[in-house]
């Protein structure tokens, strides 16, 4: 039954494409709507994806452990952790311009991957942590991975909500106030390291939800589940092609990309082992290409920035 | 004491000299350029390995391969300013940073189908260290010291005394008075982007002599390098020298007190501390 396998292909898919899309909102609120640059999203996410891990999985002999806490608990500990990481760091780094974020970010991924590697106590270094819980997961294959997807696409769409609800909002406005015109903003009286750093925050704890939800479908996480300059790398070209400040445009990028990324992925497999290594990396200088011709062509994205009413009319001031 | 030189200070500054010349090239783009050059690390694995075509296909001698990984190196770095970098100057500056992500990825991926994933390096053999007085040092320890001291000379002799360099201290100081004063914008950034290519190409070289070439050489120093600059004062050459010496002295250090894994962490904690307490540096220098 061909289709069988189609179908479960592209539910498979699917429950990535909710993933990234979770990823990519978080990094919408942090640059499409604030001009944060986060260059660390891959540490978030795996901050998340270990903290759930570590929560709701059995005991296991010389690691911690053993809690066994529901996967609801695991989730919201993922998004607390990733948030609670972000925090010090954008304390730090948000006062200056956002080339100090940027540096910053990449430094805690990095070392949030040495910490990974390395302590057998808290992550069981290289062989990961196993027998995560997933919800529904006693159910036949297919069943199983349709509701997954369900609950992926429930997440999604109550952070969608929610965020949609926050930048329709005064402090949606305020945030774009400070974004385009810092200055102004704060003549206005607006704090703006502090509401930067909220908008920091908050979307770090959406990209450690995304490491979660990643987790729990895995059942297991190890160092190497993700490349962290390519994950990182991914959903910004997913939220730049898609347009930045647009959470419909930041889901249709992630679509986009993840099924071109994944799509080719089956075409190199299928060359020869030596070309298909190659191949590999070639993927990889073509997603950089991308973003270059998305920046050099179509800056705004597919679907560019709603521009509000009141935005519009301050251009009679120019 | 010998050993405390032999084993922790000896390596630390030479590591640190590696840094100095990333660090210099990172503090001249962020003065002059004003942005952070996420592809830096990147652009020196190029480098370093452009370094080890030259030895292994051409067949020069390990020392010459230097100056021709830097004239080559320089040669990409404008190439890839006008490719990506140019068309970016008038939109925020976060843009081309961003843009420069994508090119560290696109410089890795190169390397990586060019060269492949495995380690390599320039020589065969063990390089046997010769005793100065009870301090071990090897050939090529002292050169790659020597070589980064020759180097920033040289970059400070030109910023200090030729029109050009005058012209990039200028942009670094106050772009509107430079370019309304008839600096050549254009030449600047060029002449700014050879520099940087051929310090990049150096300090990739040095790491590649003294330990091994990776793919992932460069990636890995980035945070150093920045950590270095931001030490130093951003725009200030001597800070970045020093800057380069105190990351890497620190992170060899380190292994006193840290497990060995969390070196890396080190520059980490240095870049986050100085932000904090003085966010100008050392040497007072720019804060964008």
């Amino acid at each position: 039954m061909e289709w069988i396998g189609l179908l479960n292909y592209a539910v498979f898919m699917a429950i990535f494409i909710g993933i990234y899309a979770l990823l990519a909102i978080g990094l919408n609120i942090q640059w499409g709507f604030t001009g944060l640059f986060n260059a660390g999203i891959a540490g978030f996410f795996a901050v998340g994806a270990y903290v759930s891990a570590i929560l709701t999985s059995p005991y296991a002999e010389g690691r911690i452990g053993g809690f066994e806490m529901p996967v609801v608990i695991g989730w919201l500990g993922a998004m607390v952790a990733a948030g609670a990481i972000a925090w010090p760091i954008g304390k730090v780094c948000l006062r200056f311009r956002s080339d100090y974020l940027a540096i910053a970010t990449i430094g805690v991924a990095e070392i949030i991957r040495l910490v990974i590697k390395s302590e057998d106590w808290l992550t069981n270094s290289a062989r990961g942590i196993t027998d995560i819980p997933r919800p529904f997961g006693d159910l036949p294959y297919v069943q199983s991975q349709l509701a997954y997807l369900a609950i992926v696409a429930a997440v999604l769409l109550a952070a969608y909500l929610l965020v949609e609800r926050q930048i329709a909002s005064p402090w949606g406005r305020m945030m774009r106030a400070i974004r385009d015109n810092e200055t102004a903003a704060r003549a206005m009286g607006k704090d703006v390291p502090f509401r930067r750093l909220e908008a920091f925050v908050f979307g770090a704890a959406l990209m450690g939800l995304g490491g979660a939800l990643f987790a729990h479908l895995n059942r297991a996480i190890t160092p190497e589940a993700i490349d962290p300059m390519v994950a990182t790398f991914l959903v910004w070209i997913m939220l730049i092609l898609g347009g930045s400040g647009n959470n419909r445009g930041a889901i249709l990028g992630v679509a986009v990309v993840w099924i071109i990324w994944s799509m080719s992925e089956i075409l190199t497999d299928r060359l020869p082992a030596e070309m298909a290594v190659k191949a590999k990396y070639i993927r990889v200088f073509l997603i950089g290409l991308m973003l270059q011709l998305v920046l050099r062509f179509r800056p705004e994205g597919i679907l560019p920035e709603r521009q509000r009413e009141a935005e519009i009319s301050t251009d009679s001031a120019k | 004491m010998l050993d405390l030189i032999n084993f922790y200070l000896v390596p630390g500054i030479v590591l640190g000299s590696i840094y100095a010349l990333g660090a210099v090239g990172i503090t001249l783009v962020f003065a002059i350029l004003r942005y952070a050059h996420l592809a830096h690390g990147d652009l020196a694995t190029l480098g370093a390995f452009l370094a080890l075509a030259v030895v292994s296909a051409i067949g020069l001698p390990v020392y010459a391969a230097l100056p021709v990984a830097m004239i080559v190196t320089a040669g990409v770095a404008v190439g890839v300013d006008r490719l990506f970098y140019d068309y970016l100057r008038e939109r925020p500056k976060i843009v081309t940073v961003m843009a420069s992500l994508g090119v560290a990825l696109m410089i890795r991926s190169l390397v990586q189908v060019i060269w492949g994933v495995d380690a390599e390096s320039y020589t065969r053999g063990i390089s046997r260290p010769e005793n100065w007085w009870g301090i071990r040092l090897k050939d090529r320890e002292i050169a790659t010291v020597a070589v980064m001291i020759g180097l920033v000379l040289a970059l400070q002799l030109f910023l200090l005394r030729t029109k050009w360099g005058k012209a990039m201290r200028a942009m670094s100081d106050n772009p509107d008075l430079a370019l309304l004063s008839g600096i050549d914008n254009r030449k600047v950034v060029t002449l700014t982007w050879i520099i940087v290519g051929g310090l990049c190409a150096a300090s990739g070289y040095f790491l590649g002599l003294n330990t091994e070439l990776k793919s992932l050489m460069g990636w890995q120093m980035l945070l150093p390098m920045f950590a270095a600059a931001i030490l130093g004062g951003v725009g200030r050459i001597e800070g970045a020298v020093i800057g380069g010496l105190v990351v890497g002295i620190a992170e060899e250090l380190s292994v006193l007190v840290l497990p060995s894994e969390y070196k890396a962490a080190m520059a980490f904690a240095i870049l986050l501390v100085m932000l904090l307490v003085r966010p100008t540096g050392l040497l007072r220098g720019k804060v964008l």
